[in-house]
């Protein structure tokens, strides 16, 4: 039998993935690749056009995700993954437009960006990896980094409030948001999925091992031993409140899909208001063949 | 390829310069807009919201300027003809990303209202203070375009212009202008659409799977597609080869920062436009852009009335710099003048030129308002002895 031909050494998900991209840059034990995997699965089980669907990164590890999904791509700056989205999808509406990006992207330094496309109910999809650091650039202290965690620009220990994103993303306006864990991967695949088949603004934070940095300089051990602890420490808690999902160092995840409601997103309301306001004097946008 | 009616509102009007920039735009074809409100920039946001709801295209007013200039890549790559205006502090903004235009080779175009600086400066008042940020401002090698209109007439058929220029060569393209023009109520006149030329993006039509977004086509720039047309391709703000990938050595580097300058540089004699006057016979020739030709009309005119021939370029194009015809006459003039509303910028292009061979006589003037003519004239008559 050949290598290609044998079951468990096939890539499941290698018609999504640019092949001649890879081995990626990612360490053994993080949880993108797994996440990326979960994302494939709910493109391929969603059936959506694959010729209409944009994936956009910002800088990060994370941030290389666009370049190795075989999709419309682009991998912008540190944080702008947001804005030149809502730029694509205003410009294309037909579009399925999906921001994969970390959580320094999204939530730190592209925070305001984050609020304001939540805040306008833009159709896009935001899965944001979470792994508590800039990982890229050698661990340092995150937006997103628990108190008392170690960290290189913190190196005893972080004393700032992190962000809880699932209530930022609330707060800010987003219509569909969920939390899982890289143990969570058929969960995560599902949110994903049902993110595909929404409209408006999407957010999905999964939280994934950083071994190499995150968990070695707190001696967190192995990507095991953090799949362990998102096992033991993580509990599923569809509908909670935003408010309460605080995550402490090491303490207990809450995850699950706390929002899933409908809203008029940007353009929605743009056609609606101006058609409106202006009448016959209006051209309506993006609505079918425009 | 002729405008589109639905944008051109053709016939005569009594437009400030901020007005005829959107105007210009939407005759250009342009319809998405993202901007973040500024003075003294803000009237071309203003007019453009208004009238794109009857054309049919977008506005968007974003969370600033970062987001402003991020927006029109994407919806350029989402297929669209795309503008922004600013002034100095978005300007300052922008820069990150009008990097990632030119090393995506995206097609916008980018209108500054200029104003004082540095900083906050003088939000109200006119400066032409970015003339060099233009060329230098984001981290790099790279080159752009840039236009200089002096009339709220030439903030429309400029603004035509750098989509055009934009367009053929696949890079931001920008038109500085500043408050007094901003600002200056004038006769504009719109032409009818079909007397309006458009140039039509590059768009690829080969085989699905061998678009190359950055291979370059004989006139050195690569076809366009865009997102959603199942190309699949890539493209990143990475150094990266011809697929869009990224490579990340000193020998892809090399290719890919020569091509985005070159691109320029080897069609600068096609992009380049200016106004001369009365050079043949020339001993002082004034060079001048903006609002500051118009003050340096007076100027000339008074000069020649007290015998000193004086000849004038006016840059219609700033960037890329006319360098070869600097060169040139710089073996025939006394001097250069060149009165700026700045502390010592165009000027300093004007010195690299003249190698020597004349000197580059500096008008400064901090910003706030125009020159004095008489020290365009003091400074003319300093040139001619």
């Amino acid at each position: 039998m050949k290598k290609e031909d044998r079951l468990e050494l096939r890539n499941p998900i290698k018609d999504l993935l640019r092949m001649d991209r890879i081995p990626h840059i990612w360490c053994p034990g993080c949880g993108i690749g797994t996440v990326v995997t979960s994302f494939a699965e709910a493109l391929r089980k969603s059936e959506v056009d694959l010729d209409k669907v944009a994936i956009l990164s910002g800088i990060g590890c994370t941030g290389r995700v666009a370049g190795y999904v075989k999709l419309d791509s682009i991998h912008t700056t540190h944080g702008r993954a947001l804005p030149v989205a809502t730029g694509l999808k205003l410009a294309n509406p037909e579009l399925k437009v999906v921001v994969f990006s970390g959580d320094g992207d999204i939530a730190g330094i592209g925070g305001n960006h984050f609020i304001h496309a939540a805040r306008r109910n833009m159709d896009l999809l935001i899965i944001c990896v979470n792994n508590f650091n800039y990982a890229m650039t050698g661990g340092q202290v995150a937006a997103t980094t628990p108190r008392d965690a170690n960290a290189s620009t913190a190196p005893f220990g972080n004393f700032e409030y992190p962000f809880s994103l699932p209530y930022l993303a609330e707060a800010s306006g987003a219509t569909y948001v969920a939390r899982w864990t890289a143990l969570h991967l058929r969960r995560v695949t599902k949110s994903i999925q049902e993110a595909l088949g929404k409209r408006g603004f999407s957010f999905i934070e999964v939280i994934t091992p950083c071994v190499t940095l995150y968990a070695r300089r707190n001696r967190l051990g192995d990507g095991l031993n953090l799949l362990k602890y998102y096992y033991e420490k993580s509990e599923i808690q569809h509908g909670a409140d935003t408010r309460t999902l605080d995550i402490s160092y090491q303490g207990k995840l809450i995850v699950g899909k706390f929002v899933d409601k409908e809203k008029p997103t940007f353009l929605d309301c743009m056609n609606e208001h101006l058609g409106k306001v202006l009448g016959d004097k209006y051209q309506p946008y993006g609505v079918k063949n425009d | 390829m002729k405008a589109d009616p639905k944008g051109v509102l053709a016939g005569s009007h009594y437009l400030d310069g901020d007005y005829a920039l959107a105007e210009g735009a939407l005759a250009a074809g342009c319809r998405f807009f993202a901007g973040y409100p500024i003075t003294p920039s803000t009237e071309t946001a203003e007019r453009f919201s208004e009238r794109i709801p009857s054309v049919g295209g977008v506005f968007i007013q974003m969370e600033d300027e970062l987001a402003s200039i991020a927006a029109l890549i994407g919806a350029a790559w989402g297929g669209k003809k795309v503008m922004t205006v600013t002034s100095g502090p978005g300007f300052s903004l922008m820069m990150e990303n009008i990097g990632l235009a030119c090393m995506l080779e995206t097609p916008l175009v980018i209108a500054n209202v200029q104003r004082g600086g540095p900083s906050t400066g003088l939000p109200t008042l006119t400066g032409q203070q970015d003339m060099m940020q233009v060329k230098w401002g984001s981290h790099g090698d790279y080159k752009i375009i840039a236009l200089s209109p002096d009339s709220p007439q030439e903030c429309f058929d400029l603004t035509i212009e750098a989509f055009n220029l934009s367009e053929t060569y696949r890079v931001p393209t920008f038109v500085m202008t500043d408050e007094c023009v901003g600002h200056m109520h004038e006769k504009v006149v719109i032409p009818p659409a079909e007397e309006i030329d458009l140039v039509e993006r590059k768009w690829y039509t080969g085989p699905k799977d061998q678009y190359l977004p950055f291979k370059p086509d004989k006139d050195m720039i690569p076809f366009m597609v865009k997102v959603g047309d199942g190309y699949h391709f890539h493209i990143t703000g990475l150094t990266h080869d011809d697929k869009g990938y990224p490579v990340i050595n000193a020998e892809c580097q090399d290719v890919c920062v020569r091509h985005l300058n070159d691109k320029i540089t080897m069609n600068a004699d096609k992009i380049i436009k200016t106004e001369e006057e009365e050079i043949d016979n020339a001993e002082v020739i004034v060079i001048s852009y903006g609002i500051t030709s118009r003050v340096t009309t007076r100027a000339v005119r008074k000069a020649r009335e007290a015998g000193i021939k004086v000849g004038t370029i006016r840059l219609i194009t700033v960037w890329p710099f006319p360098e070869k015809r600097i060169r040139e006459l710089a073996k025939k003039v006394k001097a250069f003048v060149v009165p700026e509303i700045n502390y010592g910028q165009m000027v300093v292009e004007v010195e690299r030129c003249a190698s020597g061979q004349a000197p580059a006589i500096h008008v400064p003037h901090c910003g706030g308002w125009v020159h004095n003519p008489d020290d365009i004239l003091q400074a003319i008559k300093e040139a001619a002895k």
